[in-house]
């Protein structure tokens, strides 16, 4: 194996192993997601009909949020005992650590995100298993997107005193063509008769977003960590 | 190894957060084997220079170089030669003291990394909870167990950051007798302490701060704690 993959590897296995033993990041976001999900519900069913056309926005306003908190909680681990440092001290490739830090972080999400999509689909009366497998990859590119961004300025703010506040600040602008993406490709899906042709240009748009964002994000990730 | 050296010369540093100086015009020179400390009141610029000598900060002026080459040059192969223990401790505490110091010792390459974990958790006088949680111990345990980790992969350059924090009597003499073991051993040990009982008589070479500069004048005799005062808060 590769000295990247090793060391990105070891932190993917290190995040999870602390999250196993914790349960804390992976607990506090499904519980958010879900309430989310469940107040929107209040609001947009009304006697067991959907307002039509909101399931898809709710979804990916669900995954913003609580993929923030997640970004936020994990980051705030790395600060209590300044781990990130050391971290940044081993003879590592430094984008490496970020690509480790990337993973756990889409595992995580992807966790919610099995919870999530069913509990979209039963409140919403949205039609998940109508193109599963575009509604999947439409999931994963805006996914890896919204984290590669968020991941490399949790990290950055790790040291700042408001990095609660400004997280999602310097967070959402960024990732805004992502949602806007997320959300018309997710639409397309959920509508009466899913377009597939729609989504997979959203899908491609996706991916074009998650090729710079990580790129950017694994060339700028030392320079931006070390001063 | 590659990326290793005799030598660290800190050359006319300094560092600058937006206008606020930390650090101005340090300079000096530990050879291998040395014992050099940071002493200064809070504030005085100890951990900025640890930080900065550890690459993960850059100086606003000046250069810190290791043998031949620089933080900027040196890259991976330079930091393999680097160990740090922090103010914090650098461990993660819902792992064990095991599983924090195989992790580190494989993300620093080291080979043989179980028997070499065994023989630290021996060191720290923990092999009978190297399985426990890091939560579960006290604070002198972990900073035995932080001082493992920035040891396990043989550096050469040792930056300490108020390693007595914490310890008992029996660990503070450890310790020290720990730091002459490396000294033998040609490592080149920089601490910042307020410890200056503890270190008196350990040190090869003192630097005192005072606002991100340093001092100097302070008479070469007497002890560490006169000299410390005569420095820092002369008459």
């Amino acid at each position: 194996m590769s000295g990247f993959l090793r060391v990105a590897a070891l932190v993917v296995g290190k995040d999870l192993t602390v999250e196993v033993r914790s349960f804390e990041v992976l607990s506090t976001t499904l519980f958010f997601a879900i309430t989310v999900v469940v107040i929107f519900a209040f609001g947009f069913v009304n006697e067991g009909v959907p307002v039509e056309g909101v399931a898809a926005a709710i979804l990916w306003i669900a995954l913003a949020f609580s993929g923030t908190l997640a970004l936020g909680r994990t980051f705030e681990r790395e600060r209590q005992a300044d781990t990130l440092r050391a971290l940044m001290l081993a003879p590592a490739d430094r984008p490496a650590l970020y690509a480790g830090k990337l993973v756990g972080i889409l595992v995580l999400m992807a966790l919610v995100e099995a919870v999530l999509v069913p509990l979209v689909g039963l409140m919403f009366q949205a039609p998940i298993f109508v193109a599963p497998l575009w509604l999947a990859a439409l999931l994963a590119a805006g996914t890896l997107g919204f984290a590669a961004v968020g991941t490399l300025f949790a990290a950055m703010l790790v040291r700042a005193r408001s990095r609660d506040v400004l997280l999602p600040v310097l967070l959402y602008p960024m990732t805004v063509p992502v949602m806007i993406a997320g959300v018309r490709g997710t639409a397309a899906l959920f509508q009466p008769e899913a377009d597939i042709a729609m989504a997979q240009f959203w899908l491609a748009l996706l991916m074009f977003f998650d090729a710079v964002f990580v790129t950017l994000a694994l060339w700028t990730f030392e320079p931006l960590m070390t001063d | 190894m590659s990326g290793d050296f005799d030598a660290v010369a800190v050359v006319a540093l300094g560092r600058h957060y937006g206008r606020r100086r930390a650090l101005a015009d340090i300079t000096f020179t530990a050879r291998s084997g040395a014992i050099v400390g940071l002493l200064g009141a809070n504030g005085a610029g100890k951990s900025t220079l640890l930080a900065i000598l550890g690459t993960l900060l850059v100086p606003s002026t000046g250069r810190v170089v290791y043998g031949e080459v620089t933080a900027a040059d040196g890259g991976p192969d330079l930091r393999s030669r680097i160990g740090m223990l922090g103010h914090d401790l650098f461990l993660y505490p819902e792992l064990t003291a095991r599983e924090n110091l195989t992790f580190f010792g494989r993300l620093y390459g080291v080979a043989d990394v179980d028997r070499r974990v065994v023989v630290a958790l021996e060191r720290a006088g923990l092999t009978g909870r190297g399985d426990d949680p890091l939560s579960s111990y006290s604070r002198g345990m972990r900073q035995r167990v932080a001082l493992e980790r920035a040891l396990l992969h043989g550096p050469r350059l040792l930056l300490l950051d108020e390693p007595f924090t914490g310890l008992d009597q029996a660990s503070t003499a450890a310790l020290v007798a720990r730091l002459r073991d490396e000294q033998a051993r040609g490592v080149i040990t920089i601490l910042a302490t307020h410890d200056l009982d503890v270190v008196d008589g350990l040190l090869s070479e003192v630097l005192f701060l005072r606002a991100g500069r340093r001092v100097t004048g302070a008479a070469a005799d007497g002890s560490l704690r006169e000299r410390y005062r005569e420095a820092l808060h002369p008459a």
